[in-house]
């Protein structure tokens, strides 16, 4: 635990100073918000609809420049070789950046999510927790799969473009059944979603432990 | 023989694709050696350094670290190993000690903090302890890194063209730093492109060419200097 959560703490204080990482997918999540209000305005289209494509667009879309500022923090002065000659296995050193990662996503979420209940006229009740639940699970499997493929994409020429293409195909199962969750607990109509609650959980769930596995590659020159 | 090994290459050899950077490598280390290891630019020194710090997989061969086979357990041939290349892998947002602390964290040192403030001394760096090293100069961050290098006292020490862009007064700090661990009975891997630097305080010197070893002799031998004109010009003409 201790590499772990000395990973998070120095991701943590990084991000205090710089405050690059939270603030860009804050600002990107909300204005997705914003422009998604002012595109179906009028439109007369039911908001618990729409709504959750909205959110998890937002979120994915919020999660990537997340990933990146987080591999631009790894790529400069080399420090991710510097994390790699540690005495770790490789995957401790995966699971402590999922660990940073999945925390600033949240941390940016946590403060999303209320701006889309306020946006949509949605009251704070208990589908403000069932949302917020789903956010974590979603965003453990985006977290899961986004940190490995930031990493391969470090060795490819077009970093920054390289992990968008890689990373919104890969995560297709878990934003679609987190959107339909979401979607359900909108409308107040959930007979199907344990099972879409069982598919994002057994996405999240097998990406955690494929990366894990495979990290070991991903860093490999 | 072997346990009197720092370092135990057999038949290295390593392929990007169909580049051939070692073309097997075989080179024994003993405790204690200061190696200096020359060869122009893409010669395989980099790579093999690389290969030495587990940073790198060999494609072919054996390599032992202080007898542990770094195939087999990488983790701990890594407790033995310190590198230091020209990027200093340190965080630029972080201040010295904050550096230091991660790594004494992620390498599982307890009560490090009286050793961080040994070191920080060592290099000069004590009184700029709660700036970042974002501030500071190209030779501070160096210094710095030599810190970072010593932090877990590692028996091997890895050095890929450390004095590149560094002034005199860096250079020095590195070259005492250098000596002690050499008094130390530390082993030293050092590559560079300066000559005399390389043989400063070497007790032995290997020359790679197009991924081999084509010389492996006393750095006080005359011959290196002539080993090593004759390989620059070779390479110049080809």
């Amino acid at each position: 635990m201790k590499p772990l959560t000395a990973i998070v703490f120095k991701d943590i204080v990084i991000e205090m100073r710089s405050k690059e990482s939270i603030s860009s997918m804050l600002m990107f999540g909300i204005l997705v918000l914003v422009i998604f209000m002012f595109a179906f305005e009028g439109s007369g289209l039911d908001k618990s609809l729409i709504g959750a494509g909205e959110l998890w667009v937002a979120y994915s879309f919020a999660a990537i420049l997340g990933l990146n500022r987080s591999l631009a923090m790894e790529l400069d002065n080399d420090c991710l070789q510097g994390l790699l000659l540690a005495p770790l296995g490789r995957g401790a050193l995966y699971l402590g950046k999922v660990a940073s990662n999945f925390t600033f996503m949240i941390i940016a979420e946590f403060i999303v999510l209320p701006v889309f209940f306020i946006l949509n006229n949605l009251s704070f009740d208990q589908r403000f927790l069932a949302i917020a639940g789903i956010s974590i699970l979603g965003t453990l499997g985006i977290a899961a799969v986004g940190t490995i493929l930031s990493t391969i994409s470090a060795n490819t020429r077009m970093k920054e473009v390289m992990l968008p293409i890689l990373q919104i195909p890969l995560t297709v199962p878990v934003v679609i059944a987190a959107a339909e969750a979401t979607s359900q607990i909108l409308n107040k109509e959930t007979p199907e979603i344990s099972a879409w609650l069982t598919i994002l959980a057994g996405f999240s769930i097998v990406y955690l432990v494929i990366s894990y596995l495979v990290f070991e590659f991903a860093v490999e020159e | 023989m072997s346990d009197r090994l720092a370092l135990q290459a057999e038949d290295i050899r390593k392929t990007f694709g169909h580049f051939t950077a070692l073309a097997g490598v075989t080179l024994n280390i003993e405790r204690g050696e200061f190696l200096a290891l020359f060869g122009r630019n893409g010669a395989g020194k980099t790579t093999f350094l690389k290969i030495a710090a587990t940073l790198v997989r060999h494609t072919h061969g054996k390599l032992r670290i202080e007898g542990i086979d770094t195939t087999e357990d990488p983790e701990r041939a890594r407790r033995h190993i310190g590198f230091l290349s020209h990027n200093t892998y340190l965080y630029r947002d972080l201040t010295p000690i904050e550096n230091l602390r991660f790594f004494a964290r992620l390498y599982g040192l307890n009560d490090a903090d009286r050793r961080i403030e040994s070191l920080l001394d060592r290099v000069g760096l004590r009184r700029r302890i709660s700036d970042p090293v974002r501030a500071f100069s190209r030779g501070m961050h160096q210094r710095l890194g030599i810190a970072r290098v010593m932090l877990h006292d590692p028996s091997l020490i890895l050095l890929d063209e450390p004095y590149t862009g560094l002034d005199a007064n860096a250079v020095d700090t590195l070259n005492d730093m250098l000596d002690e661990a050499a008094a130390a009975g530390k082993t030293i891997i050092l590559t560079t492109h300066d000559l005399e630097q390389g043989l400063r305080g070497a007790t032995r010197a290997v020359i790679i060419d197009r991924g081999k070893v084509v010389f492996d002799g006393a750095a006080k031998d005359q011959a290196i200097r002539t080993a090593y004109a004759s390989c620059i010009r070779v390479g110049g003409k080809a």
